[in-house]
């Protein structure tokens, strides 16, 4: 693989953007160009995933940008799953020679208008779970959540101590729409809303867009910044994924999710172990995916993930700095396309005041429960 | 607006059997498990030759959320309810909310009840009998 990213533009994360989405898409897109240093003439490919029609095709956005020719325009209906699947399929497109550069966006009024978090997903499987009230991807993601507490003997400190390791970092963080401190005692003081998950452990919607511009990597060493290199990256559904989004009736293990089923590629492809990575950026619409993610790609022992973050070893002076952006559970629900930034950012060496001292490295998932994807990304080595 | 289900030409057989107070799921005559929802083929082994098969109806609490706060429109029933995901005896799995909800725990022996609801009939589990 030869491919990385060059830039990140995002907009900002708001309550009520008051724009259209294909204004946030075009302001994303534009700020990744002018942060790469390149022009948007080059780009010849766009990619984007949306959840129900909530966003604009790569069609408005190659328009808006006034790009001369499109070579490649994947509009691809999936949600959190998608972010690294994206920037996998742009790098393995650009390697083949298809497209020279392909911007990955997101863009949603995901807090003022159509939020994923109460849809109503079309397909098959809607008719089973919202007429008895079963009616949110929360509930979902919590039903998995009950289940690997169980199974792994953890419970709600383990929950709290991500809410409170991500919160820290959200804290040094500008875009973060949640940034007020917060301890372990009012995290539990606070009420439930889906049992296990309290307020703080679900994340918090937006409106805004985030894009990353995808080239060879002989083009980014051009470029204005250092190059993240796509050392690997993989999409996985495992057995019997169900019918539709929000289906989960024949997944047979709710304790674990897809990282359980691409960690063993995903490091293979990029020549190294779980044991290589020094930074984190796992998917986190719930808290409680983010335990299963540092279980399933083999970062830390089963049952281990909840002692290894209260125990510190997740935050900037410890082994393995974590959602060093706050997550989606603070920074806001970007879709997981900001997870992808934000690994980018670390790669980099642009964290600023949350970067992580060592950042050669780092892994980076997309989604909570059947299929995902991941990404490791690298420096320029 | 609370959502009623839609028979298809899948889950007919599902409903169907709800009003007649019977569990009814897929089955595969080719690798003789159950399955459910209702598909065209067999989700674990492909096979095309499916059936409708009427179960006991009984299993035991796999995972469950307790939902707080309404977060749709016009829930089934008021907050505080229980759903669960129910690993029935017969060899597969449903969503069901548990009654009373206090009693729901991982492991919990469970067995059908039904509840009319005008148009469709509403699966809900209760603690059943020891197995």
């Amino acid at each position: 693989m030869t491919a990385a990213i060059a830039g990140v533009g995002y907009t900002r994360f708001t309550k009520e953007s008051k724009r259209s989405v294909l204004d946030l898409a075009t302001e994303a897109c534009s700020s990744a160009l002018d942060d790469a240093g390149m022009a948007a003439r080059e780009v010849d490919g766009i990619a984007s995933f949306m959840v129900m029609h909530d966003s604009v095709p790569c069609q408005a956005v190659a328009t808006c940008l006034a790009i001369p020719e499109l070579k490649v325009a994947l509009d691809i209906d999936l949600g959190g799953q998608a972010p690294c699947y994206l920037v996998w399929l742009a790098a393995t497109l650009i390697d083949a020679g298809a497209a020279d550069a392909i911007m990955v966006f997101r863009a949603m009024n995901g807090r003022s208008a159509a939020r994923v978090g109460t849809m109503r997903f079309a397909g098959m499987g809607g008719q089973f779970r919202y007429p008895i009230g079963y009616d949110a991807y929360l509930m979902y993601v919590a039903m998995w959540g009950q289940r690997f507490l169980h199974e792994t003997g953890q419970g709600e400190a383990d929950l709290a101590g991500v809410v409170l390791n991500q919160r820290q970092y959200a804290m040094a963080n500008e875009r973060a729409v949640r940034r007020r401190p917060l301890d372990l005692d009012q995290y539990l003081a606070s009420p439930m809303v889906v049992d296990p998950f309290r307020a703080d452990d679900c994340t918090v919607e937006v409106d805004g867009a985030c894009a990353v511009l995808v080239t060879s990597l002989d083009r980014a060493r051009d470029l204005r910044q250092p190059p993240a290199v796509i050392a690997s990256g993989a999409y996985r559904a495992g057995p019997q994924p169900g019918v539709d989004i929000g289906d989960h009736l024949l997944w047979s293990d709710y304790s674990r999710n897809y990282t359980s089923h691409l960690a063993q590629g995903l490091f293979g492809r990029a020549g190294i172990g779980p044991g290589d990575v020094q930074c984190a950026e796992i998917y986190d619409c719930f808290s409680s995916t983010v335990l299963i993610g540092l279980e399933g790609l083999g970062l830390v022992e089963r049952g281990q993930s909840g002692s290894f973050v209260r125990d510190g070893n997740t935050r900037l002076d410890g082994p393995l700095p974590l959602n060093t952006h706050g997550g989606l559970l603070s920074e806001g629900y970007l879709h997981g396309m900001n997870t992808v930034a934000e690994a980018v950012l670390q790669v980099q060496g642009r964290g600023g005041t949350r970067q992580a001292p060592a950042h050669e490295v780092c892994v980076v998932t997309s989604g909570a429960m059947m299929d995902g994807s991941a990404l490791v990304l690298t420096s320029d080595r | 607006m609370a959502i009623q289900p839609e028979d298809d030409l899948h889950s007919a057989a599902f409903w169907d059997g709800l009003r007649r107070r019977q569990v009814v799921v897929g089955r595969c005559l080719d690798c003789r498990r159950n399955f459910f929802p209702h598909l065209p083929s067999c989700p674990r082994c492909g096979g095309r030759r499916v059936a409708d098969q009427v179960t006991a109806g009984s299993g035991t609490v796999y995972s469950w959320v307790r939902v707080h706060r309404p977060l749709s429109d016009a829930p089934v029933v008021a907050p505080p309810y229980v759903v669960a995901t129910v690993e029935l005896d017969d060899g597969c799995r449903l969503f069901g909310r548990i009654e009373p909800q206090e009693s729901v725990a991982i492991g919990l022996p469970v067995c059908a009840s039904f509840v009319d609801r005008g148009r469709w009939t509403e699966l809900v589990f209760v603690p059943g009998p020891e197995q």
